[in-house]
């Protein structure tokens, strides 16, 4: 079907609603190869192995069990899987995109690498980072946040938390456990201690 | 050099507090978001092959041994952008209520029957110029405790990609002439009516299948990329 009509305007955004669980993280729910899971990791994927642990609260401090998260990254040269970035792949199945859940105390879990450095737009490198897109039930549109690693120096020049207030860069900061490759972070929907969103 | 996509276009969308739709009042954010440029991780996306993605995952309704009660319907239509470029090969994904308005869902008690011939999840890639096209069942309107004897409109719930990340859209599927468009605060937090009714299909004869299945068009319009190239990169 061809068609070349420029429409009036984007398509608005819906909430996911509560029941998005058999249509987007079926886990072997239902009869297909899941397209997602919490994990990128690929055989031939290069890098540091870590996991991001956390949990998802409301404005009344309480665990969102019906969110969904979506996190996007580059490979650990910092390049991503994505034929817009003309930079060659080395981790030729890594395709830095997972998906999951939270459980019924709000628990979400990924198992991935640490990205490398990505450019901003100036040139200026960005401290290693993770896209995260935040859904759920209530919530009309996903929330963009980012998740950065605590372990980073680069943290401190990052043009990106640079245009985060001083006192809530922490809120997109996951703290490595010691001794350990796994890095928390909690997400805040709401309140004092409030994730930082962006508007991209 | 500042934005790629330009954030005019989120305008159509809702605003995250939306009181009527009473779960927004605990989890919409209370502080502004932060602007910020684009870099190449919000202009980068998700690409998928055609390796999970497999032909049957676009028919709702043959994916148990019998078939699904209620009256089968084809959904279609068109993935493009704000400028009016097909967007290929992107992943479309769905679910649904089955025809009596209940969810396969553990938390769903909705006292309406379950269907064992309906799962309704469904999937598909748009093809070379942007073209989706689903088989399912029409959904049935569903009671939800937002307020006193409030129903959602029928709905099919979609997601899709699209080129970045800042492209990302969750949205719902409606149909033509609901009768409860004015009561339902999920429709109804879209504030621009035009931006609104952008998410109603229409009923579409020239692809309804005699004898067989009723169709509904529905295009999905994405945010458009500005023309202008990015530095440095």
């Amino acid at each position: 079907m061809q068609d070349s009509l420029k429409p009036d305007g984007i398509t608005p955004s819906q909430t996911v609603g509560p029941f998005f669980k058999y249509g987007l993280t079926p886990s072997g729910e239902y009869a297909w190869n899941d397209a997602f899971t919490n994990s990128t990791l690929t055989p031939d994927v290069t890098g540091d192995r870590v996991r991001i642990e956390g949990r998802v609260f409301d404005g009344d401090g309480v665990a969102v069990p019906d969110c969904m998260l979506e996190i996007w990254q580059a490979d650990a040269q910092g390049r991503f899987a994505d034929p817009q970035d003309k930079r060659a792949l080395p981790n030729a199945s890594f395709r830095g995109f997972a998906r999951c859940g939270t459980d019924k105390d709000g628990h979400y879990s990924f198992d991935t690498i640490k990205p490398g450095v990505v450019p901003d737009p100036d040139g200026k490198p960005q401290a290693p980072h993770i896209l995260l897109a935040v859904f759920g039930r209530g919530m009309l549109r996903h929330l963009y946040a980012r998740i950065y690693f605590s372990d980073e120096a680069g943290n401190a020049a990052d043009p990106v938390l640079e245009l985060v207030p001083a006192d809530r860069r922490a809120t997109l900061i996951a703290v490595r456990e010691a001794g350990k490759s796994v890095y928390r972070l909690d997400l805040h929907l709401q309140g004092d201690n409030e994730t930082v969103f962006f508007d991209v | 050099m500042t934005f790629i996509y330009p954030t005019d276009s989120n305008k159509a969308h809702p605003l995250p507090l939306s009181p009527e739709y009473k779960s927004s009042i605990k989890r919409a954010p209370n502080k502004p978001l932060i602007p910020m440029r684009h870099t190449l991780s919000e202009l980068t996306g998700p690409v998928y092959g055609h390796e999970t993605v497999r032909e049957g995952d676009n028919d709702l309704t043959t994916r148990h041994k019998g078939e699904p009660l209620g009256e089968r319907i084809i959904v279609h239509g068109h993935v493009r952008d704000e400028d009016g470029r097909g967007v290929p090969n992107s992943l479309v994904e769905i679910w649904q209520a089955n025809a009596c308005g209940r969810y396969v869902h553990v938390r769903d008690q909705h006292p309406a029957p379950l269907d064992p011939n309906f799962t309704g999840a469904g999937r598909t890639q748009s093809d070379a110029s942007g073209y989706y096209r689903f088989v399912t069942i029409k959904p049935g309107a569903y009671p939800w405790g937002n307020h006193h004897n409030a129903w959602r409109p029928a709905h099919i719930h979609l997601s899709v990609f699209g080129h970045s990340f800042v492209t990302r859209l969750v949205t719902q599927m409606y149909f033509p002439g609901d009768p409860l468009f004015a009561f339902d605060p999920i429709f109804n937090s879209v504030p621009d009516e035009k931006a609104r009714m952008r998410m109603v299909s229409s009923f579409d004869l020239e692809n309804t299948k005699p004898e067989w299945a009723l169709c509904y068009r529905f295009d999905v319009v994405l945010r458009g990329k500005d023309a202008t190239p990015m530095e440095n990169h």
